[in-house]
């Protein structure tokens, strides 16, 4: 256990940990990448890395606690980078994170096919709940673009795919 | 009640941290006593520790783009260099030209102006800043420039390029502020159209498309007309170009939605203008040699192409402008129709 933290993801009877460095290098270099990139590349704010990676790790670690915890953390800082009050995001992460640990406990996340739907699902709900709370809590006169939110989630799950698989390789077998 | 919890942890748990964050975004949403500082001490150091981490990373980032980029072009790339200075010569020849009938018409105009006792607002002092970031999220549609509270940034100031108007600023950190674009759903700025002068809000809709909102239906507006910003909402100064209208839709109520392409190219934003000194004044009948506001912002924008004006090739005349201020000059605008 040296040098990792005790997020551990259970494959069958494989357990899997990520170092100390993946665990908050991953985040933030998604959360960089997120402020960084748009401006260079619009497209880019389609995706949502840092939803992305709260959703691999919640599905891989298989913690509601861990998973709400770093969703929650990582909706905060994202919040903390738009001019919305701090929560907006951190709420919608924090049940994201939530919900993926506790889908991953009960279905077989490691397909391509079910990281790309569950991913596209997430998404939605992301945004639901963002709305939600933007409308409902904070009182904005928000509209949900339905036709772009359903590309993006499309487009995210796809790129989820691509993603995740590049994370496995930073799993570490016990 | 040990056992309930026991049973229930990780939903007690995630009760417990919504719970947290609700309470502090009511705390938040609690109008601030002072508008100009709208985070509370906490929330502000939270802003702070983000902005104080990532912007000197992004700050590498694009200066060593730029810096590799300016190298290639300036050193490198230099082919058709010839070409283009033939045609950039004549049209400068052609500008020439059309800038002597425009002064004519300007110096009518501020005439007249100083005779009816008109006030104009005038650009009086600007920071050029860079774009180093964003929110990365289409819900909030926010950039992060390298200039802050250190450079004289405050809330609420207007952040323009030399094509129109970019948004507002929203928060201000020390090397680092926050612009809220005008396309954002919760940005309003006020406007009027070029021709019509029929006077409206332009608000941001989700797909990122401005819409000038509260012009009545029963007006006609056509598609291609300008709309600029009317000075209305005392942040914008009077006649900055919004944007163009594209199409005429049905609104709420009796109102038309009349969609617009943004002036500035909001999605290629790389430097701005933050406009730090508006002057509200009466002009004088012999201002004929101020200069304007375009030839400003053509002189403090690197990637402008420089003015025809010889004094634009200046050295130095790329500085940040936070550190030397420029002379008092008007907006382009076009004179009202009677006093304000």
């Amino acid at each position: 256990m040296k040098g990792a933290l005790i997020y551990t993801s259970r494959e069958e009877i494989e357990v899997h940990r990520f170092s100390v460095w993946t665990t908050v290098g991953v985040p933030l270099a998604a959360l960089f990448l997120q402020a960084f990139l748009p401006v260079r590349l619009h497209f880019v704010s389609i995706f949502d890395l840092p939803l992305l990676v709260t959703i691999y790790f919640g599905m891989t670690r298989r913690s509601p606690v861990s998973g709400l915890v770093t969703g929650g953390l990582i909706g905060l800082v994202q919040d903390s980078l738009t001019h919305q009050p701090l929560g907006v995001y951190g709420i919608a992460k924090t049940l994201i994170g939530f919900f993926a640990s506790s889908l991953g406990v009960k279905l077989d996340v490691d397909s391509p096919l079910t990281r790309l739907l569950l991913t596209a699902a997430f998404y939605i709900v992301h945004q639901g709940i963002y709305f939600l709370v933007a409308r409902g809590l904070v009182r904005q006169t928000l509209d949900w673009p339905w036709l772009y939110a359903l590309g993006a989630a499309l487009a995210n799950g796809v790129l989820a795919v691509v993603l995740f698989a590049i994370l496995d390789r930073f799993k570490q077998r016990t | 009640m040990e056992k309930f919890i026991g049973r229930y942890r990780n939903l007690v748990i995630l009760v417990a941290v919504l719970f947290a964050q609700v309470l502090g975004l009511a705390v938040q949403v609690k109008r601030p006593a002072d508008p100009s500082h709208p985070d509370g001490p906490s929330t502000r150091l939270i802003r702070l520790w983000v902005a104080g981490a990532f912007t000197p990373v992004e700050k590498l980032f694009v200066r060593s783009s730029l810096w590799a980029r300016e190298t290639w072009h300036e050193y490198i790339d230099l082919r058709d260099v010839r070409r283009q200075n033939r045609e950039l010569r004549q049209q400068i020849e052609e500008l020439r030209v059309q800038q002597g009938r425009l002064q004519q018409d300007a110096e009518q105009a501020r005439r007249l102006q100083a005779l009816l006792g008109f006030k104009e607002q005038f650009i009086q002092q600007t920071v050029a800043a860079q774009v180093i970031g964003s929110s990365g999220s289409e819900l909030s549609r926010v950039l992060t420039l390298d200039k802050g509270s250190r450079d004289g940034v405050r809330n609420d100031m207007a952040v323009i390029t030399p094509d129109g108007v970019v948004g507002k600023i929203v928060r201000v950190f020390p090397g680092s502020s926050q612009v809220l674009e005008i396309i954002d759903q919760s940005s309003g700025v006020g406007a009027i159209l070029e021709k019509s002068r029929l006077q409206g809000i332009v608000k941001g809709t989700p797909d990122g498309d401005p819409v000038l909102d509260y012009i009545m239906v029963d007006e006609a507006v056509a598609p291609g007309e300008r709309v600029l910003t009317s000075g209305g909402d005392r942040i914008f100064p009077k006649g900055l170009p919004i944007g163009s209208v594209t199409r005429v839709g049905k609104g709420h109520d009796l109102f038309h939605a009349i969609y617009l392409k943004p002036a500035a190219d909001l999605a290629r934003l790389e430097e701005v203008l933050i406009i730090t000194k508006v002057e509200e004044r009466a002009p004088a009948a012999d201002q004929a040699e101020s200069p304007r506001a375009a030839d400003i912002l053509a002189q403090r924008l690197p990637s402008v192409p420089k003015a025809a004006d010889p004094a634009a090739d200046k050295p130095g005349a790329h500085a940040d402008a936070g550190k030397k201020p420029p002379p008092p000059a008007p907006p382009a605008q076009k004179p009202q129709d009677g006093p304000q």
